[in-house]
């Protein structure tokens, strides 16, 4: 009897799985996408990772907030000189969750910018920068620079008087570099002084250009995350070089493991052959 | 497997003594280049910008060409491209001059349309963005309306619109009057910019302000003139600190106040282009003025400093 309940049971179980796995497989056959998440989300991390590793993924989630938040603010903010004060007045005071979203969006950024540089930290003072890394330490530089671009333009957006007197004094700071300076200023501005382009035009470097580059080098930036693997922490042995390391061959087509750079000796034999 | 990704006396190479490239006289010519590029953008002339661009370009070529020469010779061609070398080797000696096989040329064709494509794509886009900026940047004159209103000696904030197709927002600017007499026969004014030349914050009167204006109807718009009696200007941003003439007397700013240019038009003040100001010396209608043409804020015009900032049309 109780044999038998529990065969029905799988049995139940298995038609469960197979409807369930059957769209799975059928994306998986035609695609390869569900190897490529299951790879992303199993692959291998330093068995002494801990919780300073989780700032890159805080970070990465403080940017999609922003994303999501601030698509969505650009549904009802209108960048034009006369409008822009009021709209975002509007926003804040009469539109439901209007005075949330905002929120989010104003101080996420802030979040966004303190989590860039405690992740900087981390990845500095773990020595997560050095051999074969360094690469990825130059994309983060630029998106650190992407990411104070985003605040800049995002800042002039409310169209207050701290809005615009903080941005005239933001793009003479950038007008005092030696040679380019001028020209960056003008770029800004989009002539000699602030006029009504220049609103439109933070707007479209704020939600279009700049946004796009930091998508693209996240994007380059996981990348490289993935395929030269995490570092461990630097108290652990195996970074020290003591342990021989696991066998490095290729686990995916152009996936491989980076060669670790410790001293001689404690080169495993398998790479002198 | 993992020895076809590296050879071990590329690995050698990497971790054994630091690569010394030989000595050259490169660099130097390379350095001269960059050098004139530099001061082309300060002189503002195109022809000795292309000539140092030549400079650098060739022996930077040179340079790399040289400094790169042992790793090109040391690293053996790879196994398919040295396979292939051996076939066009054969090739020539059997049949003469070399073959230039049509996958290479629908190979080059591909990636030159392609590039012709994204040009046509993105110049005109990217044109867009950047050319305007630079292009049509005048100042109209603006008239501040009858002489009347400026008493010999007298302060007036006076507050204007520098373009009429603009919001006020983004248009409104502030002067600062004062009428000089006319002690040669000829009417003088000190007519001063708000903007602080330190970051481009405005400038206020230390001192009392009238906070009615008498409003002068032109047609730029309505002309609003306040009374003040300063002792100077204050930044209220960082605190830069002026004197009445403009001088610079405290706080960040590298030279003195903006000034306007002007001139009088059927008994009305007429506000011309600003220039910027190294120094005044003098006071009133006897001061001279080091005059520069118009810079931004925080750049210096006079001293070594200024041949950092190259001049923007």
């Amino acid at each position: 009897m109780a044999i038998e309940t529990r065969r029905r049971k799988s049995k139940r179980r298995e038609q469960v799985e197979a409807l369930v796995l059957y769209p799975v497989d059928w994306l998986e056959e035609r695609s390869g996408l569900v190897g490529a998440l299951r790879y992303f989300l199993f692959r291998k991390v330093p068995s002494d990772s801990n919780w300073w590793h989780t700032l890159g993924s805080a970070t990465l989630t403080a940017f999609l907030v922003q994303l999501v938040t601030g698509v969505i603010l650009a549904m009802y903010y209108k960048p034009d000189p006369d409008a822009a004060y009021e709209s975002i007045q509007k926003i804040t005071n009469d539109l439901e969750f209007g005075w949330l979203v905002r929120g989010m969006h104003r101080w996420g950024a802030s979040v966004f910018i303190i989590l860039l540089f405690l992740h900087m930290g981390r990845v500095f003072l773990f020595g997560a920068y050095k051999y074969p890394r360094e690469l990825n330490w130059l994309v983060g530089v630029l998106l650190l620079v992407l990411a104070m671009a985003e605040g800049f333009t995002g800042y002039l957006l409310p169209w207050d008087q701290t809005a615009y007197w903080a941005t005239v004094v933001g793009i003479n700071i950038n007008a005092t570099a030696p040679i380019a300076g001028p020209f960056i200023a003008d770029f800004l501005r989009g002539g000699a002084e602030i006029g009504d382009d220049t609103l439109a035009r933070f707007y479209s470097l704020h939600m279009l250009v700049i946004p796009g580059g930091i998508i693209g080098l996240i994007t380059l930036h996981l990348y490289l995350v993935i395929r030269l693997g995490i570092t461990p922490p630097p108290w652990t042995k195996s970074a020290a070089g003591y342990e021989p390391v696991e066998d490095g061959r290729p686990s995916r087509t152009g996936l491989v493991e980076p060669r670790p750079r410790g001293n001689g000796a404690a080169r495993p034999a398998r790479e002198l052959e | 497997m993992a020895d076809d990704l590296e050879r071990p006396d590329d690995r050698e190479r990497h971790e054994g003594s630091p690569h010394l490239p030989s000595p050259t006289i490169w660099p130097f010519a390379f350095a001269v280049g960059v050098a004139l590029v530099l001061l082309a953008l300060v002189i503002s002339s195109w022809l000795v910008l292309a000539i140092g661009a030549a400079i650098a370009v060739v022996f930077g070529f040179l340079w790399i060409s040289t400094a790169t020469r042992e790793v090109r010779a040391a690293s053996a061609p790879p196994p398919l491209r040295a396979a292939t070398a051996a076939r066009a080797d054969e090739d020539e000696d059997e049949e003469g001059p070399p073959r230039y096989p049509r996958s290479v040329f629908l190979e080059g064709a591909t990636l030159g349309i392609g590039a012709v494509i994204g040009a046509i794509a993105t110049l005109p886009a990217l044109a867009l963005a950047v050319v305007p900026a630079f292009r049509g940047q005048g100042y109209d004159d603006i008239d501040l309306g009858p002489l009347d209103n400026f008493p010999e000696g007298e302060w007036i904030v006076t507050k204007f619109r520098s373009a009429r197709d603009e919001p006020a927002d983004v248009s409104r600017r502030t002067a600062y009057i004062r009428n000089n007499g006319a002690p040669e026969g000829e009417p003088s004014f000190t007519i001063l910019s708000n903007r602080c030349v330190h970051l481009g914050c405005p400038v206020q009167p230390q001192g009392l302000t009238g906070n009615q204006p008498t409003e002068v109807e032109t047609e730029e718009g309505t002309v609003e003139l306040f009374e003040t009696s300063p002792s100077g200007w204050v930044c209220p941003c960082h605190g830069g600190s002026y004197t009445l003439e403009g001088n610079r007397q405290a706080g960040p700013p590298v030279r003195a106040l903006d000034r306007y240019r002007y001139r009088i038009r059927d008994g009305r003040l007429v506000l011309g282009d600003p220039y910027s100001v190294g120094e005044v010396h003098g006071e009133g209608a006897e001061a001279r003025i080091e005059a520069y043409s118009i810079t931004d804020p925080g750049v210096h015009v006079d001293g070594p400093e200024q041949f950092l900032y190259p001049y923007v049309p």
